[in-house]
């Protein structure tokens, strides 16, 4: 589940507006409610090396996440809780904020994983990518986004992006510079390749999230059962119906299921339902533990 | 065209007028995109220009720039951990080196820089040599090439090596490639650069080559006594004393 900026905007401190009076009771509540919370809003060594790992790792799985905050507390001797990592990048996002950063969380749409990356959430445009790529190659890559977005399976082919060259407004690209900036794109994980076929990384998706919603407001698919955005996701055949959801929320939902029905329209669910050990084996082949990080690979942008 | 030799530092009154004429909501945003501005320059490592700054970030604001660049610090050193830092008096350009102590133990994500590693091995050759390797006495493309990479070849991984350690460490200010004057031809001598200076701990250096020759650390004398000397002993300044 994609952690929403509004958990840390709805912490106490100084950015939050004045409470009307109430009663001394909830008065002394919310004063020592605040201190609790005070105390693990503020933001220490500890949390500063965690940014900073963020900043150059880019994306990490919540396995590496939990490993890290374990790490960065017991480097600079604080208080560490195994289960309070949400709280602890709270605090960081709340300092994060003013600079419109966060840390987000999201799904793998491969492997299932949870996984952290630090994003901008200025969401109006994905200049993001400005300062490593060219005009035309963002173009082209707005372009394979076009693809990815408004198709059925979450995916472009190779042959459909090279296709979309021939309508591009900014200077066109050959045949081996697409080749080349799609090797770039996937290496600086923007995107995901498999057999010739594009889809988004995660870090993409947890990144762009914002801009994609507001961009292809009437074409993004939605999961019935995470609620989070969807791009390679099964759909259910009912005409009437066409919910949507994720491979790896098939495989958690209909685990067990003898036989397995459409959780809205009850319609029988006729995909193939991927097993649990299927997702486990996506996590290990597909999984890059630490992310390798190269030099280009920008995170922060204006 | 230098934008900075027409930007005059405005005075402590003005900054005062200035910041009376704006809402705390506005001098934070200035500051949220200088903060952007120079995180994204530093993620390449390239310092940043005043000239830059002022011309594509600050704008309007430029009469409270003082300020606004205090205020930038103080959010680097406090949610990034990170020092600004003043490398060029003259010039006016800054870079930000890591403020957060060297941990004892390495980080369960760390993620691999192998440019890390060859920069730390030519900065110790550097440090050990007293503090300057003439290139002519080839020193540092041996220490390379005793770790299979070669200064003459085009490297997997690093590509033009030749090009990274004069050009892009130097840029990046973790090395300086001097010209030698009265050289003919033309030589060049290595030494640390600023941001080595602010950023690399010489006493782990020292600390490091004796586990390595399993010496004691203090048997190099001169190079220990460099290494213990006055914390940031470096040229680099922090803005806060030299802003103006």
């Amino acid at each position: 589940m994609a952690s929403r900026s509004s958990s840390s905007t709805a912490a106490g401190g100084s950015d939050s507006p004045q409470k009307p009076t109430k009663t001394k009771r909830t008065r002394r509540k919310r004063r020592k409610a605040r201190a609790v919370g005070d105390m693990s809003r503020q933001m220490g060594e500890s949390h500063r090396r965690f940014l900073q790992t963020m900043m150059v790792s880019g994306v990490i799985d919540e396995q590496a996440a939990k490993a890290l905050y374990q790490y960065c507390c017991e480097t600079h001797h604080t208080q560490y809780a195994p289960d309070k990592l949400e709280d602890f990048i709270d605090t960081i996002n709340s300092r994060l904020q003013p600079m419109f950063m966060q840390i987000r969380k999201g799904m793998s749409e491969n492997n299932g994983l949870q996984y952290y990356a630090l994003v901008n959430m200025a969401e109006t445009d994905i200049t993001r990518m400005s300062s490593d790529y060219a005009d035309n190659e963002l173009e082209l890559f707005r372009k394979t986004l076009d693809l990815i977005v408004c198709s059925e399976n979450g995916k472009a082919s190779s042959t459909d992006i090279l296709n979309s060259t021939d309508s591009m407004t900014t200077r066109k690209m050959k045949k081996s510079e697409t080749e080349h900036l799609l090797s770039r794109l996937v290496h600086d994980k923007w995107l995901s390749e498999k057999r010739g076929e594009y889809t988004l990384s995660t870090r993409c998706i947890i990144e762009m999230e914002p801009y994609i919603r507001t961009m292809y407001q009437d074409h993004i698919k939605v999961c019935h059962i995470c609620r989070n955005i969807a791009f390679q996701c099964q759909i259910c055949e009912n005409p009437t119906c066409g919910i949507k959801i994720h491979n790896p929320c098939v495989a958690r939902y209909f685990k067990g299921k003898s036989e397995p029905r459409c959780p809205s329209c009850d319609d029988f669910w006729p995909h193939e339902i991927p097993g649990i050990c299927c997702l486990f084996s996506n996590a290990v082949s597909g999984h890059i533990r630490p992310p390798v990080v190269r030099d280009s690979q920008t995170l922060v942008h204006i | 065209e230098d934008d900075d030799a027409t930007f005059t530092q405005p005075s402590t009154s003005q900054v005062q007028r200035g910041l009376e004429k704006l809402t705390p909501a506005q001098v934070d945003q200035k500051t949220a995109e200088v903060v952007q501005y120079f995180l994204v320059k530093d993620q390449k490592k390239m310092p940043v220009r005043r000239a830059d700054l002022v011309k594509h970030v600050v704008k309007d604001y430029r009469n409270i720039y003082p300020e606004i660049l205090k205020r930038a610090a103080r959010t680097f050193d406090q949610v990034f951990g990170l020092k600004l830092v003043e490398i060029d008096p003259k010039n006016k350009m800054y870079i930000l080196v890591n403020n957060l102590e060297t941990p004892d133990k390495a980080s369960p994500v760390s993620p691999s820089n192998p440019k890390m590693g060859l920069l730390l091995a030519i900065l110790s050759v550097i440090f050990m040599k007293g503090g300057v390797v003439r290139e002519s006495e080839y020193l540092i493309w041996n220490t390379l090439r005793k770790l299979r990479v070669d200064p003459g070849e085009k490297h997997e991984e690093f590509g033009d090596v030749r090009k990274m350690v004069t050009d892009e460490f130097v840029r990046q200010r973790y090395l300086e490639y001097v010209r030698i004057p009265h050289t003919e031809p033309i030589e060049h001598e290595f030494r640390w650069g600023q941001r080595a200076d602010a950023e690399v701990s010489k006493a782990k250096i020292l600390e490091f080559m004796g586990e390595l020759h399993e010496q004691d650390p203090k048997t190099w004398t001169q190079q220990y006594r460099q290494a213990h000397s006055l914390p940031n002993s470096s040229q680099a300044s922090t803005s806060s004393s030299s802003q103006r």
